[in-house]
């Protein structure tokens, strides 16, 4: 995530507290879990404003079955389904259960 | 009156003493405490700049289907005698290049190392194109080291350094008090303007080629905001090319629209070409200083050069219909309308499904698509995936939901439609363009029939629209 | 989790599910988007 944008993330989630969940929409496995990570434990190139700074936020992309369930489907299939389908959908669900395993280690 | 692409230009430039000024390197060296050491064993000299396969594709000496069949990674694999100049262009030295930066400089802000400008001049006046004789402006003569040191210190002028740290010359800022004249802007703005006129005249001698004095309109789309602090981005970089390339007839304008930015201008030069307004179009881009080492940490953490080396500029040449050069389809442009939002699939409907509708084609009537082809060995490194193999993928999506192929065969649709990425990452030139020299060989002596350029532009990056932008142009064999 | 009540940030990507398609996915499942961007990396 680009400086600016984690500028952003930070002020928004202390604007907005305990409720804030993310949302991915992330190509591939590794900058999923780039991404997790940097909203979750702090920005792990340590560049950023997130750098040392865990938001701790929960982190979904939107390929999960959790998050496809509770999107009506004619949604889903016109913003989503094209991408679901051309991308790597397990390497990049993996990429997220890797973030989050770092997360609670 | 149809419009056809007459011919394009795709020219490199080597520069890796400009890997510094690059936008994220001069970010990031600030937090080193040896920046000139931290870089020099990551940067490429020439011969291996030359032999990168990538590069040798860019110019047109090594086929997009040879690439894909080149080891990799290509880095480590160079293209056995490979040359400076191939079908579509140059790869020009930086010693030389600083030469034409200098000669591209009509304020005097770009002062060289004497030393330096005396070899640029040397090799620039022998240059077949655009040597002593070719009408250009002359390299002007070096300073004395202590001058330039002097416009560092007092002036803040921006130093230019070469790849062992030896002071090479320093760009005085434009003026004092003015953000969008700062030397490292005009650096910008000057490296813009060198490719784009290395490009152009290599255009125009090609055989056969327009006459300077026949070019009416040159559009420019590269990437640099030309202006001053009431009007950032103001313009005229065309013009500015025109001019030094000895278009005499010709005006000209900019066409921003971010990585779209050359499918846009294309397009609108053949709108020109059709209605009669104007016979010879030049569209032309030079290439983004700010984009060089744009993901050095990655190729640093991988132990392998900054491949990022390199500005890139084009320049083509849209024409009435000559009937052998290859068609513009202006019946047929796909267009991401604002309409079409940020869905993926209304957007690949919008750019592909209805302009090839129209015709009453199919996706499977395009022999090859051009789309982003940044060089995977630029971006994998630093965890930004495989740009063209991602969007290759979404497009062979598309071909399933339209039920044209099923799913098991998007790895087909991909390598025989698609093809590596090649492209130097240079934003706007990577979108497509670095194809055009391959595609007018193959659909005029080649076996091509259609192919299909796509840009896109991702305008949210300027914070005035959550859309991103696109429009998709068919070329097609003439007759 | 569920979405809806929720305060969501979207990051989407350019060349994966861009910001505001993901952002219309969760206003849809009830959530409240606060924050919707797309990431470039080239």
């Amino acid at each position: 995530m680009g400086l600016e944008d984690q500028a952003a993330v930070k002020r928004v989630a202390d604007e907005h507290g305990s409720d804030v969940v993310v949302l991915l929409g992330t190509p591939d496995a590794e900058s999923t879990q780039t991404l997790a990570q940097t909203v979750v434990t702090g920005d792990p190139s340590y560049a950023g404003p997130l750098a040392g700074v865990p938001l701790g936020l929960p982190v979904l992309h939107v390929f999960e079955p959790e998050v496809k369930d509770q999107v009506p489907g004619d949604v889903y299939e016109a913003q989503v389904a094209l991408m679901e389908m051309s991308l790597d959908r397990d390497a990049i669900l993996a990429g997220l259960r890797e973030a989050r395993k770092t997360a609670t280690t | 009156m149809r419009p056809v692409i007459r011919d394009v230009s795709l020219v490199l430039a080597h520069a890796p003493s400009f890997v510094r000024l690059g936008s994220k390197p001069l970010r990031e060296l600030r937090r080193v405490d040896a920046p000139l050491g931290y870089l020099l064993p990551y940067l490429r000299d020439w011969d291996a700049a030359c032999g990168y396969a990538p590069n040798q594709v860019f110019i047109g000496n090594v086929g997009v289907d040879d690439l894909a069949a080149h080891a990799t990674p290509w880095h480590r694999h160079p293209v056995g005698g490979a040359q400076r100049f191939g079908p579509d262009g140059e790869i020009m030295p930086e010693h030389e290049f600083l030469g034409l930066l200098a000669a591209c400089d009509g304020f005097d802000l770009l002062a060289l190392d004497r030393d330096v400008a005396d070899r640029a001049r040397t090799a620039l006046d022998t240059h077949p194109l655009i040597g002593r004789d070719s009408g250009r402006p002359a390299v002007p003569s070096g300073v004395a080291p202590d001058v330039i040191r002097e416009r560092i210190e007092k002036h803040r002028a921006v130093p230019l350094l070469g790849v062992d740290g030896r002071l090479l010359g320093a760009m005085l800022p434009g003026h004092d008090e003015d953000d969008t004249l700062t030397g490292q802007v005009l650096m910008e703005n000057l490296a813009c303007k060198a490719t784009a006129a290395l490009a152009l005249r290599h255009l125009l001698a090609r055989p056969g080629a327009v006459a300077a004095t026949d070019v009416r309109y040159v559009i420019n789309c590269g990437e640099e905001a030309v202006g001053d602090r009431y009007q950032r981005g103001g313009g005229n970089v065309a013009k500015a090319v025109a001019e030094w390339a000895g278009c005499t007839r010709a005006t000209g304008s900019d066409v921003k629209a971010f990585c779209c930015g050359p499918m846009h201008a294309l397009m609108l030069a053949g709108a020109m070409v059709a209605s009669g307004l104007h016979d010879d179009v030049v569209v032309l881009a030079g290439g983004s200083l700010a984009k060089l080492g744009m993901k050095f940490q990655g190729h640093l953490k991988h132990e392998m050069p900054i491949v990022e080396d390199v500005l890139a500029g084009f320049a083509a040449h849209v024409a009435r219909d000559d009937g052998t050069s290859p068609v513009l389809r202006l019946d047929a442009v796909g267009r991401h309308e604002v309409g079409s939002g940020s869905a993926p699939l209304a957007v690949v409907k919008a750019l592909y499904t209805e302009p090839l509708g129209r015709l009453g084609l199919t996706l499977l009537d395009v022999d090859r698509f051009s789309l982003e082809l940044h060089n995977p060995e630029a971006t994998e490194p630093a965890g930004s995936g495989n740009v063209p193999l991602n969007n290759y993928r979404t497009l062979a999506s598309l071909a399933v939901v339209e039920k044209l192929i099923e799913r098991a065969d998007i790895g087909q649709f991909v390598r025989t439609r698609g093809m590596p990425g090649f492209s130097p990452t240079q934003g706007h030139i990577a979108s497509a363009i670095p194809y055009l020299g391959h595609a007018l060989r193959g659909l005029t002596k080649g076996t091509l029939t259609r192919t299909m350029f796509t840009g896109k532009g991702s305008l949210f990056l300027g914070r005035m629209t959550q859309l991103s932008d696109g429009i998709s142009l068919i070329v097609e064999r003439n007759g | 989790m569920e979405l809806r009540g929720r305060k969501v940030i979207a990051l989407g990507e350019r060349d994966g599910v861009p910001g505001p398609a993901l952002a219309e996915c969760a206003s849809k499942a009830g959530a409240d988007v606060v924050l919707t961007l797309t990431a470039c990396y080239v």
